[in-house]
């Protein structure tokens, strides 16, 4: 018996084998960059203990306040915005459309390319002062500004780009609202239950697990957005650091002025930022996630 | 008049079916429209791309792709082959690691699963960008910069947690009779894993084959951090030098070049939907 038991052991950590080695290459880059957090290292030379010298930089650095700035607006406005679209759209979806594949697909496929570094670089020109935005606003006789190219609207464009992306919050929702019994929405309808009624009090609450899901998931990749502010700015976050992303600017530190000392202590308050808002996702979880079993 | 109750939902208050047709006609046209726009745009001649406002193009260019195909500093070809070669090393990588890890976690009982598991739900929240300067040191050090085993050996090593977990899921859906008959037989956890297991987890496979595709392909920071010789570039990062030249406003040039580069990724989205969408719905991957 024993004997078997210890097999099986050996089989599973013959069968974990490369992932304890990505495990081990993910844990020691993780307490590695808490260590040189603390260092002034250039890469050249070896890595000297500077203790808090980098966290007090950081309180006065404008530019990491900025990029705070606009990588916390971009996350609180474009999360829950794309999270409600995909929810409304998959309502109506949900409710018997004929052709429901087609418009799946199609509101599905932009969350594959949006990554991509040719929609960025074509969302510059679709906001352009010539673009099609424009030429859109000027059959109503609106000369609307550079959308793209201006410190007040470029953050905008880039939210837009991401609502663009609610197609995969969608299926999951879609997913999700299938799993209601139709029963529960008969039986309230029999009571006289508005759709709305039904809404807060059925649907909401029973799909309020996978909400919460595609919430935390949306926060934690949203704050690391990185390809859209490099490239529709060519990498300065610009114009006037309005296009910023945190990530960027960690990247222009590191990997620019190879300050890695600096871009890991950044990278760990981000952490701490996101771990944070998980944090309190998941608090908040109590009062409004509901548990059906 | 008939009443179709769609799943019981609602009393049959019949809406007009028109209006919502032409509401997510309306959407998908809007999600549509950049798309159309920039395939439209490949074919116009660069100085109409602005001023044409018509999707159909009032005057043809063609030669956008001849001429965009090689006006960056290597021709596109080598660049499409870059990103072919990472992209299917990738697929092989996660397929094999990956599947490996499942099958320990779904199929079999050894000391530390749970803790493991535990480990490798946890990686899958950890934001990247709290590795990426010792990575980088570590194969610096190891004079890998300017090569492609650092956009390679991660998948070698299962470290996308997503994608075990998506296998898991589905090993574990399969009856583990399969498993107790295999060992009657006198298959070993190999044999198992290798002619029994593998086989009926195919269209895990494919979703994880398409993903890792769709996300390899489009995949910008870490060519960008890595590679600096503009021979080993991938997609991506070549289509951003047109970006350098914008001086010169060849608009029509970048958007077909543009469009080649998205060419295969909505190639598999057509036809791998099925798996896709079957992916994201119980993983919740994007």
């Amino acid at each position: 018996m024993t004997v078997a038991v210890r097999r099986q052991d050996r089989a599973g950590y013959l069968f974990l084998l490369p992932w304890f080695g990505g495990t081990l290459f993910m844990i020691v880059p993780f307490f590695a960059s808490l260590y040189l957090a603390f260092t002034d290292y250039d890469l050249l030379t070896p890595p000297r203990w500077a203790g808090l010298a980098n966290f007090r930089t950081m309180l006065g650095d404008a530019t990491l306040h900025q990029s705070l700035r606009v990588t916390l607006i971009y996350t609180l406005v474009s999360v829950p915005l794309s999270l409600a679209v995909a929810l409304a759209v998959a309502m109506v979806l949900d409710r018997g459309v004929r052709g429901l594949a087609i418009y799946r697909s199609v509101y599905y496929l932009p969350s594959l390319l949006a990554g991509s570094v040719a929609i960025v670089m074509l969302w510059r020109y679709i906001f352009g002062y010539n673009g099609v935005v424009n030429g859109f606003l000027a059959w109503f006789g609106v000369q609307g500004p550079g959308w793209a190219s201006d410190p007040r609207y470029a953050l905008s464009t880039l939210i837009l780009l991401h609502v663009w992306t609610f197609g995969s919050p969608m299926v999951i929702f879609l997913a999700g609202l299938r799993q209601i019994p139709a029963m529960y929405h008969e039986a309230a309808a029999v009571d006289g239950a508005s759709s709305w009624r039904r809404f807060r009090s059925i649907t909401l609450p029973l799909l309020s697990p996978i909400i919460f899901f595609n919430l935390v998931q949306s926060l934690i990749a949203s704050f690391q957005t990185f390809t859209q502010g490099y490239v529709i700015s060519n990498g300065s976050g610009g114009p006037g650091q309005s296009t910023l992303f945190y990530n960027l600017y960690l990247y222009q530190k590191g990997f620019a002025e190879f300050d890695m000392g600096y871009a890991s202590s950044m990278a760990w308050l981000l952490l701490t930022v996101i771990a944070g808002f998980t944090a309190i996702n998941f608090l908040a979880a109590r009062w409004w996630v509901f548990y059906d079993n | 008049m008939t009443f179709t109750v769609v799943r019981g939902q609602a009393p049959p208050a019949r809406r007009p079916r028109f209006g919502r047709h032409l509401l997510l006609c309306l959407i998908g046209l809007v999600m549509m429209y950049p798309l159309l726009w920039m395939i439209s745009s490949s074919v116009k001649p660069s100085i109409t791309v602005f001023t044409d406002e018509s999707l159909w193009p009032a005057a043809w260019d063609l030669g956008n792709y001849p001429r965009g195909w090689t006006s960056l500093s290597e021709p596109f070809e080598v660049y499409l082959v870059n990103s072919l070669i990472i992209v299917t090393l990738s697929i092989v990588g996660n397929l094999f690691s990956c599947s490996l890890a499942a099958f320990a976690f779904a199929r079999l009982r050894f000391a530390g699963r749970k803790l493991f598991f535990a480990m490798m739900l946890g990686t899958m929240m950890l934001p990247g960008h709290v590795l990426v300067v010792p990575q980088y040191v570590l194969f610096d050090k190891l004079g890998w910069l300017n090569t492609y085993y650092p956009l390679l050996v991660p998948h070698f090593l299962a470290t996308n947690g997503f994608y075990i977990f998506l296998m898991v899921q589905f090993m574990r859906s399969l009856p583990t009779e399969l498993d107790d008959a295999a060992r009657i037989d006198g298959c070993g956890p190999f044999r198992t894993f290798w002619k029994v297991i593998m086989p009926l987890c195919r269209p895990a496979f494919a979703t994880t084959a398409i993903f890792t595709f769709i996300s390899v392909w489009n995949e910008f920071f870490a060519p960008l951090l890595y590679l600096t010789d503009p021979r080993l570039y991938t997609v991506p990062l070549a289509l951003r030098q047109f970006m350098d030249s914008e001086g010169q406003s060849q608009w029509g040039e970048m958007f077909a070049m543009s469009f080649v580069s998205l060419a295969p990724v909505i190639g598999f989205f057509i036809a791998g939907q099925k798996h896709l969408v079957k992916g994201i719905a119980t993983t919740g991957l994007r």
